[in-house]
């Protein structure tokens, strides 16, 4: 087959072709509105397991539980129309890699040409079943999530429990303690934020929590949940012996992607996610890349050069655009055209007052220097250090120093850093270690995680613990 | 009028507190809440503020034309 029939393919695809989103989130619309945005005149089919139209998450846990925002409030922005089919309400159920179909939970399926997944992660739930179903007992991902969970809040419960203190468990104590309810968040880790901060920028969180008047709880896990005759949970029962009483609990233990449509696909996608290269393109099982399924977003795994060229999965907004982007320009793109998803992992949060913010990849690191500010007035830059380079720096309410220090990721500059700066304090004269646990026993699930080399390994390394 | 705040890029200017005083606010010293579907009143004010960012970091869809605000929500280094 003489080379121009593939030029021809494309050039057909483009304008006639079938597309088909899995996912209807951010990724997914960002990737529809960059399809169109690149000249795809074909059809474009949007498959969402939600019933609502593209919507933001991060002010749920924010803007939303202290009643700023009604839930239903944060829908996207669309930056151009898309002009595609939406399929709201109704989840992926399998894909057949051969015949090039989606199926559908409703019973229906759709064929593409090409295809995208952007199907996300969703909340840990808590393992205990029963427990779980008490009356009462809440994790926080989606709208509706958060739409329960702020009822609840506004009734003023006696006494709230957050389980996890990670990020969006953090947030959700912020958000009660700021509602002036009284606040346990129980965690396993040595401190809040510890799997994606290490443990000296954890302390400085802990400091937040009992500062702002929560009753944290740290080393100890929740062994039960007990409700009451009518089934509300009254109760939590920790390790140590003690007991909590609760009229809200919520579940905060990271997220599990949502890859088990897949399952007999025969795609590389476990637990972990699915994997993919710099592209953006699937591999399957065989650890062969495909080249009509491509990935985005929080499911996705992909190899990043900064860090050693090991898969990297990232549950950050924007990673989520960057991605889309990226996979979107792709599948529409001939192989000499297409681009790399490089993108710096980057993520913010904002708790008891102060904005947090990240960029490289802190987990991987083995030392961290405070090269400005001050660990004990919660405002500070943090550098980490991996074998010698800056592969990570956090900042509590500076943000305006932390673009410098992408830039000394990116060029592996020399860790600890050799620069004098501004407002370098005693404390930030020698680096320390940056006290990451045992990443085989995370607590709370880390944002970044690194899963090694093989675009085919299925296995995890998060195993509750059962209680 | 639906926006959003690409809070990677925000460096904490809090020239949209300012300009849009009851669309964005300062929570804390540099933590930015914003209201993603302010009244059409709003408007001019969110115009303003999204043209003011420094950063660029506030996409708006307007409702009836589509305008978007610098790179629009395009991360720090795409």
């Amino acid at each position: 087959m003489p080379p121009v029939s593939v030029d021809g393919y494309l050039e057909a695809f483009r304008r006639q072709g079938r597309i088909v989103v899995v996912g209807a989130s951010l990724a997914g619309l960002r990737a529809a509105e960059t399809l169109r945005d690149e000249g795809f005149t074909g059809t474009l089919t949007m498959i969402g397991d939600e019933p609502h139209e593209p919507y933001d998450r991060p002010p749920l846990s924010k803007q939303v539980l202290l009643g700023k925002v009604p839930p239903d409030h944060t829908d996207l922005p669309r930056r151009r129309p898309v002009d595609a089919e939406w399929r709201l309400g109704v989840a992926a159920t399998g894909l057949d890699l051969a015949a090039k179909r989606v199926q559908l939970s409703d019973g229906d399926s759709v064929e593409y040409d090409r295809l995208l997944i952007t199907t996300g992660v969703r909340a840990r739930p808590w393992p205990r079943e029963l427990e779980a179903e008490l009356d009462g007992v809440f994790v926080l991902r989606t709208r509706d999530d958060a739409r329960r969970l702020h009822h609840r809040l506004k009734a003023g419960p006696r006494g709230v429990l957050v389980i996890g203190a990670g990020f969006t468990g953090s947030e959700i104590a912020s958000a009660c303690r700021e509602r002036g309810l009284s606040v346990t968040v129980a965690e396993r880790g040595a401190a809040p934020l510890v799997g994606a901060l290490g443990g000296v920028v954890g302390e400085v969180a802990a400091e937040l929590h009992r500062s702002h008047g929560v009753d944290l709880r740290c080393g100890v896990q929740v062994t039960g949940l007990e409700g009451d005759a009518a089934g509300r949970v009254r109760t939590a029962h920790f390790s140590d012996g003690t007991a909590v009483e609760a009229e809200a609990v919520v579940v905060a233990l990271g997220a599990t992607r949502n890859t088990e449509w897949l399952a007999d696909s025969g795609l590389g996608a476990g637990p972990r996610g699915i994997a993919c290269d710099a592209g953006c393109r699937a591999f399957d099982v065989r650890g062969i890349v495909t080249d009509d399924v491509f990935v985005a977003g929080d499911v996705a795994r992909s190899p990043h050069p900064l860090f050693g060229y090991q898969f990297l999965s990232l549950e950050h907004w924007g990673n989520a655009v960057a991605q889309a982007e990226i996979a979107a320009h792709n599948m529409v793109s001939a192989s000499a055209d297409r681009r790399p998803h490089l993108w710096m992992p980057s993520f913010w949060s904002a708790q008891f007052g102060v904005n947090i913010k990240s960029v490289g990849v802190p987990p991987m690191a083995d030392q961290i220097i405070v090269t400005q500010g001050s660990l004990a007035e919660h405002r500070f830059t943090a550098a980490y250090g991996h074998q010698g380079r800056v592969i990570a720096a956090v900042t509590f309410d500076q943000a305006k120093w932390l673009d410098f220090y992408e830039g000394e990721i990116e060029r592996a500059a020399p860790f600890p850093p050799e620069f004098p700066t501004v407002d370098r304090r005693p404390e930030g004269m020698q680096p320390v270690p940056a006290g990451f646990p045992d990443p085989s026993l995370p607590s709370h699930g880390p944002t970044v995680t690194l899963s090694g080399h093989s675009p085919t390994d299925r296995r995890i390394t998060f195993t509750p613990r059962r209680a | 009028m639906r926006l959003v705040v690409d809070l990677n890029r925000c460096q904490g200017y809090a020239q949209c507190a300012f300009l849009a005083p009851d669309v964005f606010t300062m929570h804390g010293d540099e933590a930015l809440m914003y209201d993603p579907q302010p009244d059409d009143e709003q408007r001019k004010n969110v115009r303003r503020a999204a043209e003011a960012c420094p950063v660029r970091a506030i996409t708006v869809e307007y409702g009836d034309e589509t305008l978007a605000a610098g790179t629009a929500g395009a991360s720090r280094v795409g």
